[in-house]
C-alpha cells in the first residue's frame, strides 16, 4: 500500500501522465456506462441518415449512413475496445512472464530452447500473422484476443529474462538457494515481483497495440460482426467519406485519445518506476 | 536463422492444416461433386491422405524449392502471385521507411539540441499524437484533405491507367500516387525514431568520450556528426530492423486504403475469396522478409560501428 502511495506521488507531478489517466478515466467510463446510457442496440436504425454532429440534443454526434446513432456506437466501441486491449495483454503478460522467468532464472539449454522459441514468433510479422489466424478461423471477439495475444507476449519474454539474469546473480537469490527453497517459489515469491516494474509499463503500451490492431481489424471487415467497434465504424463511414467525413473522423479520434492516454500513462509509470529518473523534471 | 525459419515453415504448415476446408474440398465444391469415391481419389492423388508428419515433410521441402502451391481461386502458383505483387510493396515500404527515418532521424536530433525548449516541445507532441494514431485512420484523413477537398493527389491506385505514360512521366505519376500511402505508413515509425532518437542523443552527449571530444577543442558540428550521431544511431537501426514485420502489417492497411496493387492489397482479397494457401504464402513470404531484413541489420550494424565484428 505505501508502495502505491509513493509510487502515486511520484506520478502525479508528471503532468502528461496525469492527463493520460484521465483520458482513459473518461473512456472506461464510458464503457461502463454504456448499457445505462445508450441501452438499445447500437445496431439499431434509430433516425434519419446524415445528421451530422451538434444538430440534434438527441444525436449529438449525429447518426450513420443508416440512421444509426453514432454516440452509442462511440461508447459501445469503447467496452469492445478496453475488453479486447487488457485481456490480450493479460494473456499475453501470462504467457510473457512465464516464458522469460523460465529461460532467465535456469539459463543454459532451456534458455536456448525457449528464446529460439520466442524468436519465431517475433520473426512473424504481427499484424499480417493476426488478419490471417482471425480470417482462417471465425472473426470473433475470442479469436481476436487470442490472435493479438500470441504475438504480443515476445517483447515480454525478452524483458523478464533480462530481469532474472541480473536477478540470478543478485545475494537475495543465492540466498534462497543455499537454504534449498523450492525453484518455483523463488522464481514467482522472491523474483518475480523484482522484475514487474518494466513488465508494468510494457503493459500500458501493449494494450495501446492491441487496440490499434483491434480497429484495423475491423476496418477491414474482419471484427466480430456481434458486436460494435471504432474500426467497423471506420470501415463504414469510409463508403460515404465524400459526403460524411464525420463519420470517419469521429470514432478515429475516440481510438487516438484512447491510445494516446495510454501511451501517456506509459510514460509517467515509467518515469515514476525508474527511480534513476526521478526528479528529473 | 535456420531453425527460425523451419519452425516458421512448420508453424505455417500447421496453421493451413486447422483451416476449416482443404484443397481437395475446394476442387470438389468448385466442380460441384460431392462424390465421395472422386473427393477420396482427389485426397490420395494430392497426398492428402498421407499421416500429418509426411504431409509436414513434403511441405518443407515444396517450401524450400520456393513452391508455395496453387491458388485454386486465381488458377495460378502462389508464389508467381506473390512475386507479381512483391515490387509494388517493396517500393510503398521503402520509400515510408526512408522517410520515417530520415524525417525522425532529423526531429530526434534537434528536439535533443534544443532540449527543454518549445521546439523540443512541438516536436514531441507531434511524435506522441503520430504515435497514436490509427495509420488507415490518417490515410482516409489524408485522402479528404488532398484529394477529395484540395484534389492535388489522386486517391487510389499505382499509376494512371491508361494514360500511357512512358519514362519521366511514368516515373513522376508513380511518384504522385505513391505519395500520401508512403506518408501515411511512415507517420507511426518516424514518431518511435524521433522519440529514440532524441533519449539516444541526450543519452550520448553525457558520455565521457564526447566531452573528451569538445575538450579537445573539435568543432560543434565535427562531435555532433562524427562522435554522437554516429553512436546515437545504433539503437534506432536496430529498431528499424525490428520494425520491418510491422512495416509490412502496416502496408496491408495501407495497401487497403489506398487501392496500392501490392501484397498486403492480395492478402485482403485472398481472404474474401477465402483462398487460404495464397494468405499463408503472404504470412511466410513476409517472415522471410524479415529475416532478411535482420541479416541487413547486421551488415548494417557493422559497417556503423568497427566494434562489431561477424562470427
Amino acid at each position: 500500500m505505501t508502495r502505491l502511495r509513493t509510487l502515486w506521488r511520484h506520478y502525479r507531478r508528471n503532468v502528461t501522465a496525469v492527463i493520460g489517466l484521465s483520458i482513459l478515466g473518461l473512456v472506461v467510463v464510458m464503457a461502463i456506462s454504456a448499457p445505462l446510457v445508450f441501452p438499445a442496440d447500437p445496431w439499431e436504425i434509430v433516425s434519419r441518415p446524415f445528421t451530422w454532429p451538434f444538430q440534434s440534443w438527441a444525436y449529438p454526434l449525429g447518426t450513420d449512413a443508416l440512421g444509426r446513432n453514432v454516440a452509442a456506437g462511440i461508447f459501445h466501441g469503447a467496452r469492445v475496445s478496453l475488453l479486447i486491449g487488457i485481456v490480450a495483454t493479460i494473456a499475453a503478460l501470462f504467457v510473457g512472464v512465464i516464458v522469460g522467468a523460465f529461460a532467465g532464472f535456469y539459463g543454459g539449454l532451456i534458455d536456448d530452447v525457449l528464446m529460439r522459441f520466442t524468436e519465431i514468433f517475433q520473426t512473424i510479422p504481427s499484424f499480417i500473422f493476426i488478419f490471417v489466424v482471425v480470417a482462417i478461423f471465425a472473426p470473433s471477439v475470442e479469436i481476436i484476443v487470442l490472435a493479438i495475444a500470441i504475438v504480443s507476449w515476445p517483447p515480454i519474454t525478452r524483458l523478464v529474462r533480462g530481469e532474472f539474469i541480473a536477478l540470478r546473480g543478485r545475494d537475495f537469490i543465492q540466498g534462497c538457494i543455499a537454504i534449498g527453497m523450492s525453484d518455483m517459489r523463488i522464481i514467482f515469491v522472491q523474483a518475480l515481483p523484482n522484475a514487474m516494474a518494466p513488465v508494468i509499463v510494457t503493459a500500458s503500451v501493449m494494450v495501446a497495440l492491441a487496440i490499434l490492431a483491434e480497429s484495423g481489424l475491423a476496418f477491414l471487415g474482419l471484427g466480430d460482426p456481434n458486436v460494435m467497434s471504432w474500426g467497423t465504424m471506420i470501415g463504414a463511414g469510409r463508403q460515404v467519406l465524400r459526403q460524411a467525413w464525420y463519420l470517419t473522423a469521429i470514432p478515429g479520434i475516440a481510438i487516438l485519445l484512447t491510445v494516446l492516454s495510454l501511451n501517456l500513462i506509459g510514460d509517467g509509470l515509467n518515469d515514476a518506476l525508474n527511480p534513476r529518473l526521478r526528479g528529473r523534471q | 536463422m535456420i531453425p527460425v525459419i523451419l519452425g516458421i515453415i512448420i508453424f505455417n504448415f500447421l496453421l493451413l492444416h486447422m483451416a476449416p476446408g482443404d484443397a481437395v474440398d475446394v476442387i470438389a465444391g468448385e466442380a460441384g461433386a460431392g462424390d465421395a469415391a472422386y473427393v477420396a481419389k482427389l485426397r490420395a492423388e494430392y497426398g492428402l491422405d498421407q499421416p500429418l508428419i509426411v504431409q509436414l515433410g513434403r511441405y518443407v521441402l515444396q517450401v524450400l524449392q520456393f513452391d508455395l502451391g496453387h491458388s485454386f481461386r486465381q488458377n495460378m502458383p502462389v508464389s508467381e502471385l506473390i512475386l507479381d505483387r512483391l515490387p509494388a510493396t517493396l517500393l510503398l515500404m521503402l520509400v515510408a521507411l526512408a522517410m520515417s527515418f530520415l524525417l525522425g532521424l532529423t526531429l530526434g536530433v534537434v528536439a535533443a539540441w534544443r532540449v527543454r525548449t518549445m521546439t523540443d516541445n512541438v516536436i514531441s507532441v507531434v511524435a506522441l499524437l503520430s504515435y497514436a494514431t490509427p495509420t488507415f485512420w490518417i490515410g482516409l484523413m489524408l485522402i479528404l484533405l488532398f484529394s477529395v477537398t484540395l484534389g492535388w493527389l489522386p486517391t487510389t491506385g499505382m499509376e494512371s491507367i491508361g494514360a500511357g505514360y512512358t519514362g519521366l512521366e511514368r516515373i513522376v505519376d508513380i511518384g504522385r500516387h505513391l505519395l500520401l500511402p508512403a506518408v501515411t505508413l511512415s507517420l507511426f515509425y518516424m514518431a518511435i525514431y524521433t522519440r529514440l532518437m532524441r533519449a539516444s542523443m541526450l543519452e550520448v552527449y553525457g558520455q565521457d568520450y564526447v566531452r573528451t571530444a569538445q575538450a579537445k577543442g573539435l568543432a560543434d558540428s565535427r562531435v555532433a556528426f562524427k562522435h554522437v550521431l554516429r553512436n546515437a544511431m545504433l539503437p534506432v537501426v536496430t529498431m528499424a530492423g525490428i520494425q520491418v514485420g510491422s512495416l509490412l502489417g502496416g502496408s496491408v492497411l495501407v495497401e487497403t486504403v489506398f487501392g496500392w496493387p501490392g501484397l498486403g492489397r492480395l492478402a485482403y482479397d485472398a481472404v474474401f475469396q477465402r483462398d487460404f494457401n495464397l494468405l499463408l504464402g503472404v504470412l511466410l513470404l513476409s517472415s522471410v522478409l524479415v529475416v532478411a531484413a535482420n541479416l541487413i541489420v547486421d551488415l548494417l550494424y557493422a559497417a556503423l560501428d568497427p566494434r562489431i565484428e561477424f562470427k
